[in-house]
C-alpha cells in the first residue's frame, strides 16, 4: 500500500458481485474511447483524419476528377484520393457522419482547405469510407470519432454515450461498406453515388434519421475505370447500377451527368446487363436495339423464368371440359388458357407428372406451348385440304392441324432431322391422327418432290432467341454468323414453301411462316425478302392480339404490309417469343430476277437514256434494220455496260411476264436504261417507254438479277438475226403485256416495288425473250410461263 | 412401299382376327373411303387411298410413316401387332375386359391384373383369347392375350 493507493477508488476485480457493478458512465466509456494509436496521440480533426487516411493509402486512387462537378461540390472536394466508395456505403456512412458533421456546421471544421460545411460533410463521409477501408475491419470505436469528438465538443455537448453510439453507427456503416468495398476495390473504382449532402443535412437538422437512400444523382463510373468486374462482381451493386442507369436514361436531359454522353451510359448499361443476366455481348447488343430500355429489362427478367406449362386438348378424342375434369380428378390444378383458344389449358401445378397420366397416354392432350398454337390458328386449315408442314418435329402443330381438319384431307409432315421424326411418329399415333404422311426431306427440296398444296406451314429453324427461358445456352452461343446462317436457311425454306403452295387452290393458297425468335434478321427481313422474290402478299393473321411486326428497323425499311405480321414476347404475353406471318399466294408464276427476262428490258435500256417522251417517236420511226443493228450493238455492249440496266430490265421483264403494268414496266425500263446509256436501246425502249408515263426510280435489285442479266446478254449475242424477229414482236409483246396485266393483280401493295422493277425488265425481257425463249430453266426464278405465253416463237430456246 | 403379298396378308389377318374375328372386312371397306394396307420397311400401315396417292410421290428411303402403323413383320415373318392398332380394333373387338379403376393404374404401369381387379368380362372368353382391355370409362387401354389360370393361382392379363 502506497500513498497512491486509494481504497475507495480501487477497482474491484474478480467473479464476485462487486466486480460486476457498473461504475458510472464516465469510467465505463473510458474503456471504449480510443486508446492511443500511432497517430492518436492527439485527437485529430476531421481534416487531419482525412489526411492521415490519405497518407495511408498513398496515392492509390487517382482522384476521380471525372466526377461531375455539377452534381456536387463534393467531387471536386475530394482531392485527397479518398477511396471512392460505392454509393450505398457512402450514403450510410455519410448518414452518420453527416449527423455529426451537421452539428459542426460550417464554422467548425478547421479545415485548411476551406471546405464549406457541405463539403466537410461529404468529405467526412468519404473519409469515413476511406478510413474504414484503411482500418480494415479494425474495431476502433473511438479512432474515427476523434475529429467528431473534437468538433462536437465545440458545437454541442454530447454525452459520451451519444458520441459512442454515433461512432458505432459509423463503424457499422463503414464495416458494411468496407466489405463491399473490399470486393469492389479490385473492381473499378467508381463513385456511383455522390452523396447528396443537402437534403441529408436537412434531415439531420430535423434530427430525423431516415433509413432511406435519397435520390442521388447517379454518377457514371469513369470510362477508364469501367474495366471490370473481373473478380466476383457484386451482383447487387450491378443490379442497382442497372436500375440507376435506366432511370437516368429515361430522363436524360435532367438527370445526366455533365460531360458524360449517352453512349457512355449505354455502354455501361450494356456491360452491366451482360454481367447480371449472363448474356453474350452480341446478343445483348441486338436486344438493346430491339427493345426500349424499360422493356429490355423486363424481357431479360422474363427470360429467367420459365413460362407456364400449357396443354392442348385433342378434340379428336375428347373435349376440353371432360379433359379438364379428368385431370382435376387426378390432382392437376388447371385453367382454360384464354379467350383466344378453345382447346388450351394452362397448368398451375400438379401432383402427378403431367406427361405421364393415362389421359396423356391415351392421347387426350398434347403438351404444347401457348405460342405454338398460334401459327396453326393463323393457318386455319379447312377439311379435305392438302397441307404441308415443312418442319414438323415434334409434331404438336401437325397434330393440331389434323384435329382442326378432323382427320380429313392429307397432311404431309416433313422434317430434316431423323431422330426428331421418331417423336413425330409417336405423337401422331398417340393422338390418333390418321391422315398424315411423315417424310424425311430437306425442306428446300420441296416443290420438286411434291407440290401443289393448299396450305403450307413453315415453322422455320431459328436461333431460338424467343425461347431463352427454355434454353439458356442461347444467351452466349449465338453469334452474328449464326443469325445470318439461320436467316439464309429460312429464306431458302420460305421460297421453297411458297413454291409448294398452289395459288389456284380453291380454298387455300395460304402459307404461314413462323419462328420462335425475336430477331428482325430472321423475321421481318426474311418476310420482306419473300415479298420481293415471289408473287405473294401478306394478309392479316387473324390473331387479334400480339404486337405488330416492324415496318422499319434501324437502317432497314420493310414493306408496309408487314404490319399485319405479329410478334409475341415473353414479358408482354407470357408466352414464348414468337413471330407469325401469313402469306397469300396470288400467282403461281415466279417473278424473274432482274436479269431482264422480259423483252421490255431492252426497251427499258433504251428508255433509260431517253426519258419519257423521246422514246416514242423514235421507236415508231426506226426501221427494223435499224433496230436490229441497234440491238446487235446493244447486245454487244450490254455485257459491259449493262450490269445495271440489265438488272433493271430483267426485273422489268419479270414484271411484264407476270403481267405487271406494262406502263410501269416501261417506265422503269426507262430509268434503268439510263445508267447504261445505251442510246440505241433507248430507241427501242422508247417504244415501250412511251407506254409508261412515269419514270420510276429503280432500286437496285438482287444480285440474281444481275446474273440473269448476264444470261440475257448471251442470248442476244447469240444471234442478231434472232433479234430481228424478236424485235418485231415487240409491239406484239407490248400488246401482250397489257392483257398480262390481268394475270397478276396489282393489288399487291408490294407490287409497287415489283412493278418498279418490272418496268425496266419488260423492255429487256421482251427483246431477250424473243431470242431466248424461256431464258432460264423453269425452276429458277426465270421467265415464267407467262412470258412464253405471249411469245410462242421464242419457245424453242433454252432450257 | 408396296402392297402386302398373299402370305403376309394371311398372316396378318390371322393375327387380327384373334381380336376382332370376322369383322375384318369392316376395316377395309369403311364408309369414308377405302382403306388398304401397305408394307414399308417391314411395317404394315393402314391408310386410306387418298393418302396413298400422295404418298406415292415420296421416295421410299425418305418415307417414314403413313397413316397408322398396325404392326410389323419380324425377321422370321411373324406379325406383331402394335398398340397403335388399338383404335381400330377396339370398336370391333369380340371379347372385352373391363378393369376397375384401382387396378387400372397398376395395369397401365405394367403389372398383372388379379381377378379381383376385373370389372366386367365378355362371357365365353376362353383362355389365351385375344381381348381388348378397357377402363371403366370405356377407354380402350390395350389389346392383350388373356391367360386365365386356375382359381388357386389367380387370373391375370398379360399383353
Amino acid at each position: 500500500m502506497g500513498r497512491k493507493l486509494d481504497p475507495t477508488k480501487k477497482e474491484k476485480r474478480g467473479p464476485g458481485r462487486k466486480a460486476r457493478k457498473q461504475k458510472g458512465a464516465e469510467t465505463e466509456l473510458a474503456k471504449f474511447l480510443p486508446a492511443a494509436g500511432e497517430d492518436n496521440s492527439k485527437r485529430l480533426s476531421s481534416r487531419a483524419r482525412k489526411r492521415a487516411a490519405k497518407r495511408k493509402l498513398g496515392s492509390a486512387d487517382a482522384p476521380e476528377m471525372s466526377k461531375s462537378p455539377g452534381a456536387k461540390p463534393l467531387p471536386g472536394k475530394l482531392p485527397k484520393g479518398a477511396v471512392q466508395t460505392p454509393g450505398k456505403k457512402r450514403a450510410l456512412s455519410l448518414f452518420t457522419t453527416t449527423q455529426s458533421k451537421k452539428r459542426l456546421a460550417p464554422g467548425h471544421s478547421s479545415d485548411e482547405e476551406g471546405d464549406s460545411g457541405e463539403d466537410s460533410v461529404l468529405n467526412q463521409g468519404d473519409l469515413w469510407g476511406s478510413e474504414d477501408s484503411d482500418a480494415d475491419m479494425v474495431d476502433d470505436y473511438g479512432a474515427d470519432s476523434n475529429s467528431e469528438d473534437e468538433d462536437e465538443e465545440d458545437g454541442e455537448e454530447l454525452l459520451p454515450i451519444e458520441r459512442a453510439a454515433r461512432k458505432q453507427k459509423a463503424q457499422e456503416a463503414a464495416a458494411g461498406g468496407q466489405w463491399s468495398e473490399e470486393e469492389t476495390d479490385e473492381e473499378e473504382e467508381e463513385e456511383t453515388v455522390s452523396p447528396e449532402s443537402g437534403p441529408r443535412e436537412d434531415e439531420e437538422a430535423d434530427g430525423l434519421q431516415i433509413n432511406v437512400d435519397e435520390e442521388e444523382p447517379f454518377v457514371l463510373p469513369p470510362t477508364g475505370e469501367m474495366e471490370q468486374d473481373a473478380q466476383a462482381p457484386d451482383l447487387q451493386r450491378v443490379h442497382k447500377r442497372i436500375q440507376d442507369i435506366v432511370g437516368v436514361l429515361r430522363d436524360f436531359g435532367t438527370q445526366r451527368e455533365e460531360g458524360r454522353s449517352r453512349s457512355e451510359y449505354l455502354q455501361r448499361l450494356r456491360k452491366d446487363l451482360a454481367t447480371y443476366y449472363s448474356y453474350g455481348d452480341f446478343l445483348l447488343g441486338k436486344l438493346m436495339d430491339l427493345f426500349p430500355l424499360s422493356e429490355l429489362v423486363e424481357f431479360l427478367e422474363a427470360n429467367e423464368v420459365p413460362r407456364p406449362i400449357t396443354l392442348r386438348t385433342n378434340t379428336l378424342k375428347t373435349r376440353r371440359r371432360d379433359l379438364a375434369q379428368a385431370l382435376i380428378n387426378r390432382g392437376v390444378n388447371l385453367d382454360p388458357l384464354g379467350k383466344w383458344s378453345k382447346t388450351g389449358l394452362v397448368v398451375y401445378d400438379s401432383s402427378v407428372p403431367i406427361g405421364a397420366t393415362p389421359e396423356y397416354l391415351a392421347g387426350h392432350y398434347m403438351l404444347q406451348g401457348a405460342s405454338s398454337m398460334l401459327p396453326v390458328m393463323a393457318l386455319a386449315p379447312q377439311e379435305h385440304e392438302r397441307i404441308l408442314d415443312m418442319c414438323c418435329a415434334p409434331g404438336g402443330k401437325t397434330s393440331y392441324i389434323a384435329q382442326l381438319m378432323k382427320n380429313t384431307g392429307v397432311i404431309l409432315a416433313n422434317d430434316a432431322n431423323a431422330e426428331r421424326l421418331k417423336s413425330v411418329v409417336g405423337n401422331l399415333h398417340r393422338l390418333g391422327v390418321t391422315n398424315t404422311i411423315i417424310s424425311h426431306y430437306d425442306g428446300r427440296q420441296f416443290p420438286k418432290v411434291v407440290g401443289g398444296f393448299d396450305r403450307v406451314l413453315l415453322d422455320a429453324p431459328c436461333s431460338g432467341t424467343g425461347v431463352i427461358s427454355k434454353d439458356p445456352a442461347v444467351k452466349t452461343n449465338k453469334d452474328e454468323k449464326d443469325i445470318l446462317r439461320c436467316a439464309h436457311l429460312q429464306k431458302e425454306l420460305l421460297l421453297s414453301a411458297i413454291d409448294s403452295v398452289s395459288a389456284t387452290s380453291r380454298t387455300g393458297g395460304y402459307l404461314v411462316y413462323c419462328t420462335c425468335s425475336v430477331m428482325v434478321e430472321e423475321n421481318e427481313w426474311v418476310v420482306d425478302y419473300a415479298l420481293k422474290k415471289r408473287n405473294v402478299r401478306l394478309v392479316p393473321t387473324g390473331l387479334d392480339f400480339g404486337q405488330e411486326g416492324f415496318t422499319r428497323f434501324r437502317e432497314r425499311r420493310f414493306h408496309p404490309t408487314l404490319r399485319s405480321t405479329r410478334r409475341f414476347y415473353p414479358h408482354t404475353h407470357n408466352m414464348d417469343g414468337f413471330f407469325i406471318a401469313k402469306f397469300k399466294k396470288f400467282s403461281n408464276s415466279i417473278p424473274q430476277p432482274q436479269t431482264g427476262n422480259s423483252a421490255t428490258s431492252t426497251l427499258a435500256n433504251i428508255d433509260l437514256s431517253n426519258p419519257k417522251g423521246q422514246v416514242t417517236p423514235k421507236s415508231e420511226s426506226s426501221s427494223q434494220s435499224a433496230k436490229k443493228a441497234r440491238v446487235a450493238v446493244e447486245a454487244k455492249q450490254r455485257p459491259q455496260k449493262r450490269q445495271h440496266p440489265k438488272k433493271a430490265s430483267f426485273r422489268k421483264q419479270n414484271g411484264i411476264s407476270k403481267g405487271t403494268d406494262s406502263e410501269l414496266s416501261t417506265v422503269s425500263s426507262v430509268t434503268k436504261a439510263q445508267p447504261s446509256s445505251k442510246s440505241q436501246d433507248s430507241s427501242q425502249l422508247a417504244e415501250k417507254a412511251a407506254v409508261a408515263g412515269k419514270l420510276k426510280q429503280q432500286s437496285p435489285k438482287l444480285p440474281s438479277s444481275k446474273k440473269v442479266a448476264f444470261r440475257k446478254q448471251h442470248a442476244p449475242r447469240k444471234g442478231p438475226d434472232t433479234e430481228t424477229p424478236a424485235v418485231q414482236p415487240l409491239s406484239k409483246a407490248q400488246a401482250a403485256l397489257k392483257p398480262e396485266d390481268g394475270d397478276r393483280p396489282c393489288g399487291n401493295t408490294a407490287g409497287a416495288e415489283k412493278v418498279k422493277q418490272l418496268p425496266e425488265q419488260p423492255v429487256k425481257k421482251a427483246a431477250f425473250q424473243k431470242q431466248n425463249g424461256t431464258p432460264k430453266e423453269p425452276k429458277t426464278p426465270t421467265l415464267s410461263p407467262c412470258s412464253s405465253s405471249w411469245r410462242p416463237p421464242a419457245k424453242r430456246r433454252k432450257s | 412401299m408396296r402392297p402386302l403379298t398373299e402370305e403376309e396378308t394371311r398372316v396378318m389377318f390371322e393375327k387380327i382376327a384373334k381380336y376382332i374375328g370376322e369383322n375384318l372386312q369392316l376395316l377395309v371397306d369403311r364408309p369414308d373411303g377405302t382403306y388398304c394396307f401397305r408394307l414399308h420397311n417391314d411395317r404394315v400401315y393402314y391408310v386410306s387411298e387418298k393418302i396413298l396417292k400422295l404418298a406415292a410421290n415420296i421416295s421410299g428411303d425418305k418415307l417414314v410413316s403413313l397413316g397408322t402403323c398396325f404392326g410389323k413383320f419380324t425377321k422370321t415373318h411373324k406379325f406383331r401387332l402394335h398398340i397403335t392398332a388399338l383404335d381400330y380394333l377396339a370398336p370391333y373387338a369380340k371379347y372385352k375386359v373391363w378393369i376397375k379403376p384401382g387396378a387400372e393404374q397398376s395395369f397401365l404401369y405394367g403389372n398383372h391384373v388379379l381377378k379381383s381387379g376385373l370389372g366386367r368380362i365378355t362371357e365365353n372368353t376362353s383362355q389365351y383369347q385375344g381381348v381388348v382391355v378397357y377402363s371403366m370409362a370405356d377407354i380402350p387401354l390395350i389389346q392383350v392375350n388373356v391367360m386365365i389360370t386356375s382359381p388357386g393361382r389367380g387370373t391375370w392379363l398379360a399383353p
